[in-house]
């Protein structure tokens, strides 16, 4: 019996090592997980027996906002495994929102870190916000003010793409940049 | 904003993937009804799919009874030994008025025919179900010696729909998946739900405005409060034993996580960590005393543990694979459970916390959020069955594993209630 489960996690583990390092990075050219939520956030508490409790709860709806020109639409970096270290390929697009922001003062944006599945659900809100102040010190070193962005991390609650392999993962380790207004 | 109803019948089911070699044999007799005062309700197989999925129990098919007996005395303990059953339990339902229902249970030992003992139980029609589940408590303490945990109930996150438009519910059902009950319900991510000591509330986090708050909500009534939404991460919450307080993780603006507590009366909020590691997910001892929880100052997440009177005190408690994270302490505080890290797999782990020996209880390959059981007897926890999450429980001996499948969506952060004194 036991000699089973360690012949399967040797063969699942390979088989996860494997699946690592063919699979293409996305880039900023490729931006298929870049969607920007509209999702009207309605939350509700509910119970038809009385034995339990509703609790009501605010909601906010929110557009797609923010500029549309050039590399300004995409608002995706992706990162690599257990790293918030910034790809240098995402400079030029980073700039190009800095420089937004810096000379349109009234501007604000959130920036939302996110994880892959792996691994514990609150320590990845703990890593997915390390990946949003990679991209909010990058903006505030090109002359961001601090007033305009605020962070969120959802860890890997908030997927772009559902599954459980590689390319699933490299695209939901990623910061979105959502313009506010 | 309309009402939702989860469908009465069963929502989640149990299955019982391993059970020890040799389960103890009963005979779980039908009790005598109160027609029509009991509502249909079937005591005795409650409580027989209550031990059985335990994984401890083995219980004699009904079609094999040649008799069915309600009172001890009548009993015939050498028949029922014969059958291969170690113990008998019969009881009755009885309607002494209205609105009133009297549960009666006896456990009769069929070795020397006496009777091991009884319980009495009032219910009315909407408590019956949890009865029996306290029906299955007494029997399980009767035999095993250790407090049983059917009639407690279980907090869990479940997610419909595909990525990146899911909706989320925070749901609470009995510790058998039944009388599942939405308690919240989200187009945002809902985490961490997390009892309090004396099971009125559950704390968790809520995503609903775009940004992270940690809110407690009366589980009866619906009532809550917003506690913590600053600026950055507020995550993880724990109640204090004594229910007063909060432990909780917060960044402030410039995102290092630390560990703080928050007065829940006052509103007083006072720093435990100050390290520019993540510091996270914090469970408390059972005596108040210090705070377990993940940080990864040398490196990859391990667990450390501080003195609450003296913080700085930290000490590093784990020392395995290069991922350690998520610890809860065990009722009685002698153990901790974790999610670490095998190879590519993520699994469930308990630490004896006098020796430092570590057993690792799962198998899959993403499990996370272990819970413990209030008697601390079986750890429940998230896995994957396929690529759907599902709740799966493993006792902490590793003898007994259980895998509850559903038809609510991935689901998530199963929390087990604590024993009500």
């Amino acid at each position: 019996m036991h000699k089973n489960v360690l012949v399967w996690v040797v063969v699942l583990g390979t088989a996860l090592f494997a699946g690592c390092s063919h699979k293409p990075k996305p880039t900023p050219a490729s931006t298929a997980g870049s969607t920007i939520p509209t999702d009207q956030s309605q939350t509700s508490g509910a119970d038809a027996s009385g034995a339990y409790g509703a609790a009501v709860a605010n909601g906010s709806g929110e557009g797609v906002a923010g500029p549309m020109a050039g590399q300004l639409k995409n608002r995706t970096i992706y990162f690599d495994f257990d790293s918030s270290e910034i790809r240098p390929d995402y400079n030029a697009l980073i700039t190009a929102h800095a420089h937004y922001l810096a000379s349109n003062a009234s501007i604000r944006v959130r920036i939302e870190g996110n994880t892959d599945e792996r691994g514990s659900r609150e320590y990845n809100i703990g890593l997915g916000e390390r990946r949003a102040q990679a991209l909010r010190r990058a903006l505030l070193l090109q002359g961001v003010a601090e007033s305009q962005i605020t962070t969120v991390s959802y860890g890997e609650e908030r997927p772009a793409v559902t599954g459980h392999t590689e390319d699933a993962w490299s695209r939901n380790r990623r910061d979105e940049l959502v313009y506010l207004n | 904003m309309g009402l939702v109803s989860l469908p009465a019948r069963a929502e989640l089911q149990v299955n019982v993937t391993q059970g020890v070699t040799d389960p103890i044999p009963i005979a779980i007799v039908p009790f005598a009804r109160a027609v029509p005062a009991d509502g249909g309700m079937d005591i005795a197989a409650v409580v027989q799919r209550d031990l059985e999925s335990s994984g401890r129990f083995r219980a004699m098919q009904r079609r094999d009874m040649l008799s069915t007996p309600t009172r001890p005395a009548d009993v015939q303990a050498a028949d029922w030994k014969a059958a291969g059953n170690d113990y008998v339990l019969v009881g009755r339902v009885t309607a002494p008025s209205a609105s009133e229902l009297d549960i009666e249970c006896d456990l009769v030992n069929t070795l020397t025919g006496q009777r091991v003992g009884g319980k009495r139980f009032v219910a009315n029609s909407s408590s019956l179900r949890n009865a029996a589940h306290m029906v299955s408590d007494f029997v399980y303490e009767a035999i095993l010696g250790v407090r049983g945990a059917f009639a407690t109930r279980i907090a869990y996150i479940a997610v419909q729909g595909q990525a990146p438009s899911q909706h989320f519910q925070l749901i609470v059902a009995d510790s058998d998946g039944e009388s599942p009950k939405v308690i919240l319900e989200s187009a945002q991510p809902i985490m961490s739900p997390a009892w309090s000591p004396d099971d009125q509330w559950l704390a968790y986090v809520s995503f609903e405005n775009r940004l992270s708050g940690i809110y407690i909500q009366r589980v009866r009534t619906g009532e809550r409060r917003l506690v913590s939404q600053r600026a950055g991460v507020n995550q993880a919450p724990a109640f204090s034993p004594d229910g007063t307080r909060l432990a909780l993780t917060l960044s402030g603006s410039g995102g290092n996580l630390d560990i703080w507590l928050l007065d829940l009366a006052t509103q007083q909020l006072t720093r435990l960590t100050d390290d520019p590691a993540v510091d996270t997910e914090p469970s408390w001892s059972p005596d108040g005393k210090s705070i377990y929880f993940t940080s990864d100052r040398a490196g990859g997440p391990q667990i450390y543990k501080l003195d609450i009177a003296n913080p700085r005190r930290v000490q590093r408690v784990s020392f395995g694979s290069g991922y350690v994270a998520r610890p809860r302490v065990s009722p009685d505080g002698s153990k901790i459970a974790f999610v670490t890290r095998e190879g590519g797999n993520y699994r469930i782990a308990v630490q004896d916390l006098a020796s430092g020996t570590v057993s690792v209880l799962s198998r899959g390959s993403l499990d996370e959020s272990p819970s413990f059981a209030p008697n601390g007897a079986t750890i429940i926890y998230a896995g994957r069955d396929g690529a759907i999450g599902t709740l799966q429980s493993v006792s902490v001996d590793g003898l007994v594993s259980q895998r509850l499948t559903s038809s609510q969506g991935e689901l998530r952060e199963p929390a087990w209630e604590p024993f009500q004194h």
